[in-house]
């Protein structure tokens, strides 16, 4: 018992630490990324906004983000819907493979992408980068929305029926409703994927790099590294927020409906 | 004149499994109507194919002498209160009662008004602006009745409504179901698995076993007299013995332990001939003799081998001679009554009248 708790402090330790060197060193005065601290200052924030190639890669990814979120959200609303209400031939490896993206290496999907799309003569971008995501981030969205629809009581969508609703309005007034938590849930956890990812990013961006691929490539400056190091902190502060954000979107929608806690995504 | 809902040979297969087996069913208007069976036995299937959540496989149903076929539940004169309720937890009580109004040509005031008065119905005047998901079990199972009634169906239909509720609250809201179904004069069908619920609250109950129904009658003939042995075993406790038919037509028996009976044709299936059967018996409908207690036509002997004492009844297991089965006999436990012991002797008392013949 006193072995295991060691070994968990151990490992959150080894999890979280580099994570929680990041804004040490971004309030830190100097450009060498190294103990001792030499002092505290605010410099390497208010540089950021002054280098228009960081600001462009920021609205790239924002607009990547954001586009990726709202389609892989519809298409994990589709599946997750006719998975909890529907029985048809094949459903379970169908489910199944439409889940692989999930534990597939990015790599590959980022190659293989990469091939198709010259194969088919496209050009690189923003749409190309916004394909990719959305193929890792519809399984995560499936995930998501699927334990919000299996919850969901079939009587309620009678109900509304039987009421003489449609079944359209009834989707509208009282499944996307009792639903909704876990939209807003996906909906930001498909954004933050999207908004980190490197790897596909690197191979699909183009001339347009998102904001990791352009963090990736001031590396090679050692100067610029304390503003990337702020710029981390940044977007390290935004994921967590949003992921707490989603988090507490599930549980509200959970005690909505009047469910008992199963254990959620986080 | 016509029944209101009138189901003509409707089967429903699931693959090849074979749910409703040839129903024919009429149920009149301002009838209080309860389908009763074992889970499974195809009485839930029966009132979704007539709210139209399932389509009969094939068959007629016909709803105030329209065909139902092709009519969506949405726009079939019928109105359910789900066993789960289904009570919209993301809106308030009223809006829950009121959303079947929503399309309705109704100002908005007299929306309001037809809500409060549904919900006075029910006995929640005032609860409208609550939220759903804060209710009690009762509660939910009033808004559902009054989100039902509003749009003043045909037919009420109702899945085991009670079936949630605890004892108490369940004896409560049978009697207020009753209540209501008279005050609105709207078709009732009530779909149950307690007999006893069945038989309190319904005008005609509708026996069924696996997919067909196996008697419908009144609820003191299906009692009395049931058809079968499966339906008197279900309904209440009925003590079997074997007999012997020795004439068919002036329905003489040799009944086990009980000896020469002659019976009335109303005790026996018109299809009865002679040979070996099997007679039912309430327990109520026997009596152990007390001293200076009356008699009640015949006497038979036998000994107590078990006793089960509720307070106001006792129940007994008395072997009576020559019988292996022992019989199930309550008796009301009145002033002056000694419960017996086991090993007491009994004298038995019954009637030719307590009896039913089973052929099958």
């Amino acid at each position: 018992m006193r072995s295991l708790r060691t070994y968990a402090i151990l490992y959150l330790i080894f999890l979280y630490a580099p994570i929680a060197l990041l804004p040490i060193f971004a309030f830190n005065d100097a450009t060498i990324i190294a103990f001792p601290l030499s002092g505290f200052t605010t410099q390497w924030f208010t540089e950021l906004p002054q280098i228009p190639a960081l600001i462009d890669s920021v609205k790239n990814s924002l607009y990547i983000a954001v586009i990726t979120a709202i389609l892989s959200t519809i298409l994990g609303i589709c599946a997750a819907r006719a998975a909890a209400k529907y029985t048809f031939r094949f459903k379970r490896p169908i489910m199944g493979f439409i889940m692989v993206p999930l534990v597939l290496p990015e790599i590959i999907v980022a190659v293989s992408l990469l091939v198709i799309l010259l194969q088919l003569g496209l050009s690189l971008g923003a749409w190309t980068v916004i394909m990719g995501h959305v193929l890792i981030c519809t399984p995560f969205c499936i995930a998501i929305l699927n334990s919000a629809f299996q919850n969901l009581d079939p009587a309620m969508e009678e109900a509304a029926i039987d009421l003489g609703e449609t079944p359209w309005s009834t989707f509208r007034l009282v499944t996307l409703p009792l639903v909704s938590p876990a939209i807003i849930s996906a909906l930001l956890i498909s954004f933050t994927i999207s908004l980190d990812e490197f790897i596909i990013a690197f191979f699909l961006t183009g001339t347009e790099p998102t904001l990791p691929v352009y963090l990736w490539s001031q590396l090679r400056f050692p100067a610029r590294i304390p503003v990337v190091m702020a710029l981390g902190t940044i977007l390290v502060a935004g994921s967590i927020l949003l992921l707490i954000l989603a988090e507490m979107m599930r549980r509200r929608g959970l005690r909505r409906a009047g469910l008992q806690d199963k254990g959620g995504f986080l | 004149m016509t029944a209101l809902i009138d189901l003509k040979n409707v089967n429903k297969y699931y693959g090849d499994y074979h749910a409703l087996r040839g129903i024919n069913l009429e149920i009149a208007q301002g009838e209080f109507f309860s389908l009763l069976g074992p889970s499974g036995c195809g009485k839930t299937t029966l009132l979704r194919t007539i709210a139209g959540f399932e389509d009969p496989s094939d068959g007629t149903l016909h709803i105030a002498g329209t065909d139902m076929k092709g009519v969506p539940a949405n726009a079939r004169p019928t109105n359910m209160v789900f066993q789960s309720y289904a009570i919209f937890p993301h809106l308030t009580v009223a809006e829950n009662v009121g959303f079947g109004l929503r399309k309705s040509s109704l100002s908005k005031s007299e929306k309001m008004k037809s809500v409060e008065d549904a919900l006075e119905m029910v006995g929640l005047k005032g609860f409208g602006g609550r939220a759903a998901h804060a209710l009690s079990g009762g509660q939910r199972q009033r808004v559902a009745l009054a989100r039902a009634l509003i749009l003043k169906p045909k037919v009420l239909l109702l899945d085991e409504p009670l079936s949630a509720l605890d004892k108490k609250l369940r004896e409560q809201m049978q009697s207020e179901l009753r209540r209501l179904q008279r005050q609105v004069g709207i078709t009732f069908i009530l779909v149950t698995h307690d007999q006893e619920e069945a038989l309190i609250m319904s005008d005609r109950v509708a026996v069924m076993f696996e997919g067909e129904i196996a008697q419908l009658a009144d609820p003191q003939t299906l009692y009395k007299r049931p058809l079968s042995r499966k339906v008197g075993d279900f309904i209440g406790v009925m003590n079997f013995l074997p007999a012997t038919v020795k004439n068919a037509t002036a329905i003489e028996l040799d009944v086990a332990g009980l000896g020469l009976v002659t019976i009335a044709p109303d005790q026996a299936p018109s299809t009865a001939k002679t040979g070996t059967a099997e007679v039912g018996i309430r327990p109520e409908m026997m009596s152990i003799l007390f001293d200076g207690e009356p008699d009640r036509g015949t006497i038979a002997e036998g000994t107590i081998k078990d006793r089960a004492y509720y307070g106001d009844m006792t129940y007994y297991d008395v072997h009576l001679k020559n019988v292996v089965q022992p019989i199930t006999i309550s008796m009301k436990n009145i002033i002056g009554r000694p419960v017996l012991d086991i090993g007491d002797t009994a004298r038995v008392s019954w009637d030719a009248r307590s009896l039913v013949l089973f052929s099958d």
